[in-house]
């Protein structure tokens, strides 16, 4: 099975604090750590672990600049067949449907019999999958928790809906998944495995390269656009209780007593 | 102004307080407005569907068919295409079938798409200003939306409080034979009920929900402790069940259970939206967390900077202290 | 003289005595060469292991752990057994030589005991073999009824080696028993033919079945003393046919084995001997993953354990229910061995081992305390075969999740807590401290002799961060010129290569290397035991470094760091050692000596303590592993604190306190027991003259300290 995974490179914000920096305009970007998209980790060894069942090649695709190369060397060290940078100037300031327009075309130069991508990324998003699938005519499952390969073209799928609850699918292919996390526990990528792929060449496409039309894509064409970041505005917030510990203790106790909390 | 819609999800004929959200939601966009409600289905869920909705909204686009007896994305994607003018705002629940329909139809619509909206500004210029968080809630951002070609929208559960005032009373328009003959190539097949475990924490009043903030497995007892004292159950966040400390039946939250306690003890739980969207009614919300900052701090009623491995021990040692006495005065 | 046939003479059926001896001989010896030939085969596919150098320290070890058994008195009744077992071995081996070729040689003598040299050595063996016989009874015995517990073989790793120990001790007896049968019926000849009597030990047991004998016949002599020869002859081809294919291998291996033991405590074995670091990018797999994987050194350490159980007795992992159970790494792998090395057929070879012989948290689980290793009596290692098996697991990507998240972290930010490294050295910034003791940062600015280098837990953990404000204290105190490397240190890597992340720690190491040589200090002191080790035995090219407890003991002795009396004269106090400062790096005496130097400080030892002590959890990336366990090894050790009657743990390892401080907590001895670390309780009692109080003060101080004494 031919699978192909969008990445994308983002702050990990687990090794990261995100605040605003001075002027205001935008989040500090200083200092930041970068890391591949979580769910798009899960992804890529969710493939991985398909093609170990049923054989195939998993490319991992990833629309940015030269310092995105690096989550496609972390994928291929992974256990990743191919990593494609996809890179042109007219292609920055796209807005989600704009990047789902670029990676459809280079979905189109290839033949992917799946296609998958993290649920969301670091902007909850979580709409390029379902735009791509639809641009491309592909049926689309979101939030997806398990995969099985089916004889005859097809898979069956679960999707995570509430109450921890499974909806179970039949869907065929191709097709265009986003995964969630917590699909699978993603094998550890060591240093020394990205040490072996630091040189291996990354294929790059452009707009032209992938006839993508740079009227369709980039600032102009983006429909929607971020403004500005801000904190966000302390609303009324909690009642902090101040005083030793065993005041607050006291307190809470009787506020909760009085909200029935004590039996 | 382009008309507004408001795609309705329900689940076995009950509409959840999304509605009337989306409704008000509308009325952010454009205040005079008076937004359609879509809904598909079949049969009698359906029909009831249609008219609880008449109490939030003046018309009542009614889907009905067949193959949507179980809402499948692409099939009600397709009827909505059918169906929808050109150029309309449509607003969706962000939540799991917003997600997998939302997308795509902002696609086959030729619309705009914005996500997981939680305000919304108003318009200008044909462009609609709303506010965004990324970064798992750490920045807010606005967005400015062109919705010159129409949008699809999705809200964020909750964020937008449904409006006071009478019900509308609106009425109910068929548009099932519009729709023609649907296919698709995803099918449903069937829902696999999560195992219940051992508690059933949607039952109970008093929830102790832990999160991140235990730091580790063993520390857990801690807090069951605490919420044997307050004849509670224990519950928590989704880091907590990938950690496998407790089973996914405690879950709360947006991919776990829905809860509606009359107490709920947030205990190292930095306030993620999709923890709190799973806490329903409007219980009296303790948040105890290490950082001043955490997020919980907004929603929580009442707020504890402290270290709840040292906190809580002494808190459930002051409840058994009430209860012992309230029990020697009663022996 | 006529004396009893000599059992060459003998004529048995249809051979002579000495051609039936001569096959017996000829037999066992090929059949023992083509068993250890057998047995040599895995190691000749085995990885390099360079083992050739410093032939006289090998040579000592040899002497100190194989002929004086230094470790054996450990334990001490089996210990005593054994020794006495091996020293009577060795006063038989002559002699059984001299049995052995007496079959075929009627008239043999040992050169050099002809004579009075020879009768002399007679009674010598008469004795040894007595002991060893009534050696192997207790023994027996001590198997059979007393079962002590470290032999028992837990469900999960099959069925008791009782029946194959109590064979082989019965089968040693018999030897013994046979071969004193022979030199009595020999001795008993000719009494029966009215000739002197060939002096026997008394007492001894050949003398006793002598005193048997003297009433037989002398045709009953003739058949006792061909019986006992051949039985003598068999029984010991057969131990030595046999004992290649279990525990008593050792007899044969443990000489080599001591020889070629690891010399250097605290380091860890390169990745591959023989590839250097530039290379192993380059190699396809790194680790331990197959059987053939492992060197041949660590073969021969399969072959040459002797099952005695000690290292899984003392095995903290083991102690508190994790599935790591030292011994059974070893017995398993022996086992592997022998299965798939048979003695006849082609090996079977190329299994993985992790997931067949070996689970993953067995792996996992071991904390690199070293217990293990300090007890083996024949000095089999433990911690590199982890480490190795770890790197393989880490090659290929089998990592658990808890254990990523931390490895992610230190490879992008430096520490594993994902932290900003501009914020290392935020503990210096405490509010009172930061003006009484300013640290100054070695950022090419600021220069200083000495650099105390901090590592992660310190610098980021807050309740750590008291310590190294503590640390920075003393220093200050003494004298020292000091300073960090700041927002410029990185984690030492001590974990990171002992969990089998070797090129995450070789960045981590080339980087920290670098800024220490840019920094220009020439001493480094750490309280961090981990660190500790890691600049000692993992880093080359750096000065040399100590630990802050050797400083402070030595300025106790210089007089520059003097203490005051503590406060509270009823707590007692007990020091726990810290594995990687006691027991792999043998600084056990200096935290006692400032203890001891402080007036009023009432202490106590735990029975596990110093070499024998007992880790408190681990440090480094072991806080993020979350084991499946009983019980936390941390509550054992503050279990341990109060049974021997202290409420104070002192310790010198950050990594110790979070561990101990935590299993106070869960042990429900919260109030009841504290821990302070060795550098904050020393700062805490340093008296500091002020120039007012100084002359009356510090005398005062003086007289309580010798009081206190």
């Amino acid at each position: 099975m031919e699978i192909l995974v969008c990445a994308r490179r983002v702050p990990d914000t687990s090794e990261n604090e995100i605040t605003l920096n001075s002027a205001g305009n935008d989040i500090e970007r200083d200092e930041l750590v970068y890391s591949i998209n979580e769910p798009d980790n899960y992804a890529v060894e969710e493939a991985l672990q398909i093609v170990a069942r049923v054989g195939g090649r998993v490319t991992v695709v990833t629309v940015g600049g030269e310092e995105d190369e690096e989550i496609l060397r972390r994928e291929m060290a992974m256990g990743a067949n191919h990593g494609v940078l996809i890179t042109d100037d007219v292609f920055s300031g796209s807005d989600g449907r704009g990047i789902a327009t670029i990676l459809k075309g280079f979905v189109q130069k290839g033949n992917y019999d799946l296609i998958l991508t993290g649920v969301q990324a670091e902007d909850g998003g979580a709409q390029v999958g379902g735009m791509l699938a639809a641009m491309l005519d592909y049926p689309f499952a979101s939030l997806v928790n398990s995969i099985e390969v089916l004889e005859g073209r097809k898979l069956r799928v679960s999707r995570e809906i509430e109450g921890g609850n499974k909806e179970m699918n039949e869907i065929d292919l191709p097709c265009v998944l986003s995964i969630q996390t917590g699909i699978n526990e993603p094998r550890y990528v060591g240093m020394r495995g990205i040490r072996a792929v630091a040189s291996v060449p990354v294929p790059t496409y452009g707009a032209s390269d992938l006839a993508i039309d740079p009227s369709a894509v980039g600032e102009a064409a983006a429909k929607v656009k971020r403004v500005d970041y801000f904190l966000p505005a302390l609303g009324k917030g909690a009642e902090m209780l101040e005083g030793s510990r065993e005041e607050i203790i006291d307190k809470l106790v009787g506020l909760v007593a009085a909200k029935g909390g004590l039996k | 102004m382009a008309r507004i819609f408001a795609y309705i999800a329900h689940r076995g004929g009950v509409v959840d307080d999304s509605a009337a959200e989306l409704a008000a939601a509308a009325r952010k966009i454009d205040a005079g407005a008076s937004p359609t409600a879509v809904v598909t289905g079949w049969g009698t869920e359906l029909d009831s569907v249609c008219n609880a909705l008449r109490g939030s909204y003046a018309e009542v686009w009614k889907i009905a068919n067949e193959s949507l007896a179980y809402p499948n994305a692409e099939l009600v994607r397709k009827s909505l295409v059918k169906v929808l003018p050109v150029g309309s705002v449509v607003l969706v629940a962000h939540e799991h079938f917003g997600i997998d329909l939302a997308p795509g139809l902002s696609i086959k619509m030729n619309a705009a798409f914005v996500s997981d909206v939680l305000g919304i500004e108003g318009v200008e210029d044909a462009h609609l200003k709303v506010v965004r968080q990324e970064f798992g809630g750490q920045v807010s951002a606005h967005v400015l939306c062109d919705i010159s070609s129409g949008a699809v929208v999705t809200v964020r559960p909750g964020a937008f409080k449904p409006l006071e005032g009478a019900p509308v009373g609106g009425s109910v328009t068929d548009k099932s034979a519009e729709i023609g003959v649907l296919t698709a190539s995803r099918r449903y097949l069937e829902t696999v009920v999560a195992e219940s475990g051992d508690v059933d924490i949607t039952k109970h009043n008093v929830l102790v929900s832990i999160g991140r903030g235990i730091q580790e497995k063993d520390n857990v007892a801690i807090a069951q402790e605490l919420a044997d004292a307050l004849g509670g159950a224990l519950s928590c966040s989704r880091p907590v069940v990938d950690a496998k400390w407790l089973d996914k039946s405690r879950q709360v939250g947006s991919s776990g259970k829905t809860v509606k306690p009359k107490v709920y003890l947030a205990c190292g739980i930095s306030g993620a939206f999709q923890h709190l969207v799973g806490i329903k009614g409007n219980p009296f919300i303790v948040a105890i967390n290490k950082n001043p900052k955490a997020p919980i701090f907004q929603v929580a009623d009442v707020g504890i900077v402290d270290d709840l491995l040292e906190f809580l021990p002494e808190l459930t040692n002051k409840i058994r202290e009430i209860h012992n006495v309230a029990a020697k005065r009663t022996a | 003289m006529e004396s009893i046939q000599l059992a060459a003479q003998v004529t048995p059926w249809l051979a002579s005595g000495r051609t039936l001896f001569l096959i017996i001989h000829f037999l066992g010896i090929t059949c023992f060469g083509y068993i250890v030939a057998m047995r040599l085969v895995p190691l000749l596919r085995a990885e390099r292991d360079f083992r050739f150098d410093r032939p006289l320290d090998r040579l000592g070890k040899v002497l100190k752990f194989g002929l004086a058994q230094w470790k054996h008195p450990r334990y001490r009744t089996a210990g005593i057994l054994h020794i006495f077992i091996f020293a009577g071995f060795i006063c038989l081996v002559m002699r059984a030589f001299y049995v052995l070729i007496v079959g075929v040689s009627e008239n043999f003598v040992m050169p050099g005991l002809s004579g009075q040299a020879g009768h002399i050595y007679n009674i010598i063996t008469d004795y040894a073999a007595t002991v060893v016989f009534l050696c192997m009874i207790f023994a027996i015995v001590r198997r059979l009824a007393f079962k002590p517990a470290r032999y028992a073989v837990p469900e999960k790793f099959g069925k008791a080696h009782t029946a194959d120990a109590v064979f082989l001790l019965a089968l040693i007896a018999i030897l013994m028993l046979a071969d004193s049968l022979f030199a009595a019926a020999r001795a008993a000849g000719p009494i029966e033919q009215g000739q002197a009597v060939e002096l026997l030990a008394t007492w001894s047991l050949p003398w006793m079945l002598k005193g048997l004998l003297s009433s037989s016949s002398l045709s009953t002599l003739r058949d006792f003393y061909f019986g006992a020869y051949l039985l003598h002859e068999v029984t010991f081809y057969f131990l030595l046919c046999y004992r290649p294919f279990g525990i008593q291998f050792h007899v044969e291996t443990s000489l080599f084995n001591l020889y070629f033991a690891k010399l250097e405590r605290g380091t860890v074995k390169p990745v591959k001997y023989g590839v250097s670091e530039e290379q192993l990018a380059q190699a396809k797999s790194i680790g331990v993953k197959t059987f053939e994987d492992f060197t041949w050194k660590h073969m021969l350490d399969f072959y040459t354990c002797a099952d005695c159980g000690r290292c899984s007795d003392n095995c903290p992992a083991n102690a508190v229910g994790r599935p790591l159970s030292p011994r059974f790494i070893t017995i398993k792998a022996r086992d592997y061995a022998f299965q798939h090395y048979p003695m006849f057929g082609k090996p079977t070879n190329h299994q993985p081992l992790i997931g067949n012989l070996y689970s993953e948290d067995e792996i996992w689980s071991c904390t690199t305390c070293g217990a293990c290793e300090e007890e083996c009596p024949l000095l089999v290692e433990y911690i590199d075969k982890i480490v190795d098996l770890r790197r393989g697991m880490i090659d290929d990507g089998n990592v658990p999740q808890s254990l990523q998240k931390p490895l992610k972290a230190l490879e992008s930010r430096g520490n594993p807590y994902g932290k900003m490294e501009k914020k290392r050295a935020d503990w210096t910034n405490a509010k009172d401290f930061r003006q009484s003791c300013p640290v100054k940062t070695l950022d090419g600015k600021n220069h200083a002799d000495t650099l105390y280098f901090v590592d992660s837990v310190t610098s980021y953990d807050d309740r750590i961060q008291s310590i190294g404000r503590a640390t920075a204290k003393i220093l200050d105190h003494v004298g020292d010129n000091f300073g960090i490397l700041g927002a410029a240190e990185k984690d030492s890597g001590h974990e990171v290569r002992r969990f089998g992340e070797e090129t995450l720690f070789m960045a981590l190491r080339d980087h920290n290397v670098d800024a220490i040589k840019a920094s220009g200090v020439k001493r480094i002191v750490t309280a961090d035991p981990h660190t500790y080790n890691a600049l000692k035995h993992d880093y080359t090219d750096v000065p040399p470094v100590e630990h802050i407890s050797q400083v402070i003991a030595r300025e106790v002795k210089s007089g520059k760091i003097t203490f005051k009396p503590v406060e509270n004269r009823d707590s007692v106090y007990t020091y726990h050692d810290p594995c990687y400062l006691g027991r792999h790096n043998q600084v056990y005496d200096d935290p006692r000596n400032v203890l001891d130097a402080i007036p009023g400080l009432k202490r106590v030892e735990m029975s596990r303590s110093r070499d024998r002590s007992f880790c408190c959890g681990g440090g480094g990336l072991m806080l993020f592993y979350e084991p499946k366990e009983e019980q936390r090894m941390g509550v054992k050790r503050v279990q341990m604190a109060a049974e021997a009657g202290a409420n104070v743990i002192v310790t010198a390892c950050p990594f110790c306190m979070v561990n101990i401080e935590d299993a106070i907590k869960v042990a429900g001895l919260e109030g009841k027991m504290t821990a302070i670390d060795l550098a904050e309780l020393a700062e805490k009692q340093i008296v500091r003259e002020s120039p007012v109080v100084e002359a009356k003060g510090a005398a005062g101080i003086q007289q309580e300290s010798v009081a206190g004494r």
